[in-house]
């Protein structure tokens, strides 16, 4: 391009202005690219198709799957203790093989949810690292005592009940792989739903002392899940990003209000009063008013400081730990298995 | 130590066929040491419910998957060969097809 004569000096300032002006049209070409990329991503959700895991996406996207994936994913294997304390109380054989098929679904929700976050990049130790350490949260109903075996019926009636309310639109998720974990998880959370209510309704037609362990249960159980919905909308910082992602289909207070709504007749059946003496049917608004929640104490459990937090993460930290051999054990068999296979290959 | 953790397990997908008749449909992935336990957990994790008849494991790494970037000129070419739909023909008026 140059003459052979032009002086170095010269070549090396024309090579850094090259240089310079490449840089800049790297920089003009990945911002082009990045926009082309944006639209796309943006007709995608306009036109409610799914994101699948080898799409562009905005990393602001990627970080609040992760961060909401793991979550639930976390939530779900730490919801496996409150009902594990009761396997080996059930009251009768058929009550105990109902609580180990629930709380074995419950894992499983757990390994769907992480493999969900995994096709966003999270590595499944990094996820487990956060929860283990408390950077990564997880639901904070699960901080609740079990005190009653009434409390497993609470929990499947209420608590499983506000996690169908919160899942059923995640069904229809933006993001493809939790979206299909949706579905699944949904399917099999309405016998959790249906166990609970009908260990409820046993112990309230039983004796009085029955009824009355019902009755404490679900007066326990009641405001907090509740709050299981999260802030309210006007406090909710993630609420409104999420909405326009489509991550998120209604605000916490919309499907909060749809929750008491489906409860009320559902109480009336059980023979059990909700223990809001404000809670009333509202003909103008076509809802029931209810209390304010008590939101300090949502979030002094979610800081930490609930009766369960500490009890709940050790035991994960120390399961996990204990777990240690086995997962060992299945490496070393799988390497030794490899190691035997190869060498009959390389035999024959 | 990392070879003791699940990370190291490498990463299956699942396949499970419903019944008789259909063709193994993807649900899923898990971790798992070697390809007969990724089975064995898959069942558990996948088929609880009486989900399938028969599932395969596939090692995550040996898929080769088409780039969703590229999508448009990978798909592309047949876009315009209509001719191979029925409804590109004409058909008389009364003729059962």
């Amino acid at each position: 391009m140059y003459p052979a004569a032009a002086d170095l000096g010269d070549e090396a300032a024309d090579k850094a202005a090259d240089k310079a002006a490449d840089k800049a049209a790297d920089q003009a070409g990945h911002a082009a690219q990045d926009a082309a990329r944006q639209a796309r991503f943006d007709e995608l959700i306009e036109a409610d198709a799914r994101i699948e895991p080898r799409d562009w996406m905005p990393d602001a996207y990627r970080k609040t799957l992760i961060r909401q994936i793991a979550q639930h994913a976390h939530s779900e294997i730490i919801g496996m203790q409150p009902e594990g304390n009761w396997l080996t109380r059930a009251p009768s054989l058929r009550r105990k093989a109902i609580a180990m098929a629930k709380v074995q679904d419950e894992a499983g929700h757990g390994l769907y949810l992480y493999s969900a976050a995994e096709t966003l990049g999270a590595s499944r130790d990094e996820l487990l690292d956060a929860l283990h350490a408390g950077r990564q949260k997880y639901s904070s109903i699960f901080n609740y005592p079990t005190l009653t075996w009434a409390d497993m019926g609470a929990i499947g009636w209420l608590v499983d009940g506000a996690a169908i309310m919160n899942q059923v639109p995640l069904c229809r998720c933006s993001y493809g792989p939790y979206a299909r974990a949706m579905v699944r998880v949904c399917k099999e959370e309405s016998f959790h739903q249906r166990q609970g209510y009908e260990i409820l309704y046993a112990l309230s037609h039983g004796t009085p002392a029955q009824h009355d362990m019902a009755q404490d249960a679900v007066n326990r159980w009641w405001f907090p899940s509740l709050m299981m919905f999260g802030p309210p909308d006007a406090d909710s910082s993630h609420t409104e990003q999420s909405m326009a992602w489509k991550i998120k289909r209604h605000t916490n207070d919309e499907l909060r209000c749809k929750f008491v709504d489906m409860c009320v007749p559902q109480a009336e059946v059980l023979g059990l009063t909700l223990p809001d003496p404000e809670l009333r049917w509202n003909a103008e608004a076509g809802h029931y008013d209810f209390a304010e929640l008590d939101w300090d104490e949502f979030w002094a459990v979610v800081k930490g400081d609930g009766p369960c937090n500490r009890q709940r993460l050790s035991h994960r930290v120390s399961a996990h730990e204990r777990g240690a051999w086995v997962r060992e054990a299945a490496a070393a068999h799988a390497a030794k298995k490899a190691d035997r296979d190869a060498r009959a290959g390389a035999a024959a | 130590m990392s070879a003791n953790t699940a990370e190291s397990w490498p990463l299956f997908e699942v396949f499970v066929r419903a019944r008789r008749g259909l063709s193994h449909n993807h649900v899923g992935s898990l971790h798992a040491p070697d390809a007969e336990m990724a089975l064995r957990n898959a069942r558990d994790v996948y088929t609880r419910r009486q989900e399938g008849i028969s599932i395969w494991v596939v090692p995550s790494a040996a898929i080769t998957a088409s780039s969703p970037e590229e999508k448009d000129p990978f798909f592309d070419p047949a876009a315009d060969k209509i001719y191979r739909h029925p409804t590109f023909y004409d058909v008389p008026s009364g003729v059962q097809m």
